[in-house]
């Protein structure tokens, strides 16, 4: 049965990135491409600036694929590739899950289960650390980013599961209801702890030495010895688009495997219940269940 | 639970059957090995760590993805 329930997850996953790829191929890459125009520009502007100040130009890295090559292979295999992964990791959750988080139809706990996979892996870590377009990112800081963004991927991760435990363990006490809310606020109140334990991006050294303090590490405007703006600082429109359809992108991922998912998982799990229902294994316990080895 | 009005149909019995994690340990961990790896290319390789060195092949193949997943990037 294991075998039926990862290989469906593999599958819902891949599509789901291709459903995800759609989405993105049409509304992102267009704000994608003004990010990188903006990019360009600004290279440019600070070329020519260097220029003037007789300092070194940066040549600026090759660029190995072209933007057509990226806009539509690469972004459509790294979607696919990350529907998959995620569908893979999510069967795997969702197999671990049945009878072990109380009785709940297969189809609710494959939206259960991806709603957790989006917040954990994606939403909870954007609140500290959106996504940003190309052009919004410093090089020379890229270690501690992903050290910081895994960390939160990591923290919101684990404290989804302890809540899950703990909500369990106080849902005979306080009913379903308040024991959910209970365990949502624990939630809230650790990962709250950890965002504002975790510096914001800004306000990392190498940033701080180079551009003061500052929040983020958006381009501010490009200026000239004088203090002339030469170049805007990065489009506010823009990014919003991209953080916009950046959460689109994954709740259209994940919802999408739940949704294909869930009807397969059922179709493979009901005739299992039906058996354990009818030798009654099934019926004596609330919480215990049954175990694979008898179905 | 026991308040919980139980239907009789058998389409909505909910999952009350468990899988053995031991038991199925060949099939989850394979799962959880390609899922990680797959993040671990497609999110983080080739930016704070490589394992190809300073080739930036699949960074830059997978770029576009990698900035909207909302992974840290260049």
């Amino acid at each position: 049965m294991e075998k039926q329930i990862i290989t469906r997850g593999l599958l819902a996953g891949a599509l789901a990135g291709l459903v995800a790829f759609c989405f993105a191929r049409i509304f992102a890459e267009p704000v994608i491409d003004k990010a990188i125009a903006y990019e360009n520009g600004r290279d440019a502007a600070q070329a020519v600036l260097d220029k003037a100040a007789g300092l070194p130009i940066d040549p600026g890295g090759p660029d190995i694929f072209s933007r057509t090559v990226q806009s539509n292979i690469g972004i459509g295999v790294g979607l696919i590739g990350f529907g998959a992964a995620m569908g893979a990791l999510y069967s795997v959750v969702y197999l671990l899950c049945l009878g072990r988080v109380g009785r709940i139809q297969p189809k609710v706990l494959a939206l259960l289960v991806a709603g957790a996979g989006l917040a954990g892996i994606y939403l909870v870590p954007y609140l500290k650390y959106p996504a940003n377009p190309p052009a919004i990112g410093h090089a020379e800081t890229i270690k501690p980013r992903a050290a910081l963004y895994l960390t939160m991927v990591v923290c919101s991760l684990a404290f989804i599961l302890a809540a899950t435990w703990l909500g369990r363990r106080l849902a005979p006490r306080f009913g379903n209801w308040n024991a959910t809310l209970l365990s949502a606020l624990a939630f809230a109140a650790a990962i709250g702890i950890v965002m504002a334990i975790l510096p914001s991006l800004g306000e990392l050294s190498a940033n701080v030495h180079a551009y003061g303090h500052h929040a983020t590490e958006t381009p501010l405007p490009l200026t000239d010895p004088k203090g002339n703006i030469v170049y805007p600082g990065f489009p506010a429109d823009v990014l919003f688009s991209f953080r916009f359809y950046s959460i689109c992108n994954q709740v259209i991922l994940w919802g999408t495997l739940a949704l294909i998912f869930g009807p397969l998982a059922e179709r493979v799990l009901r005739p299992v219940m039906q058996r354990a229902e009818a030798t009654g294994a099934a019926g004596s316990g609330s919480g215990s269940g049954v175990t694979a080895a008898a179905v | 639970m026991s308040t919980m009005p139980v239907s009789p149909a058998p389409t909505s019995v909910p999952t009350p059957l468990v899988v053995s994690a031991t038991k199925a340990r060949l099939w989850i961990g394979g799962a959880l090995l390609f899922g990680l790896l797959a993040y671990y290319f497609i999110g983080v390789d080739q930016g704070a760590v490589s394992v190809f060195g300073s080739d930036m092949h699949i960074h830059e193949f997978v770029h576009d993805s990698r900035h909207l997943l909302g992974f840290p990037c260049h």
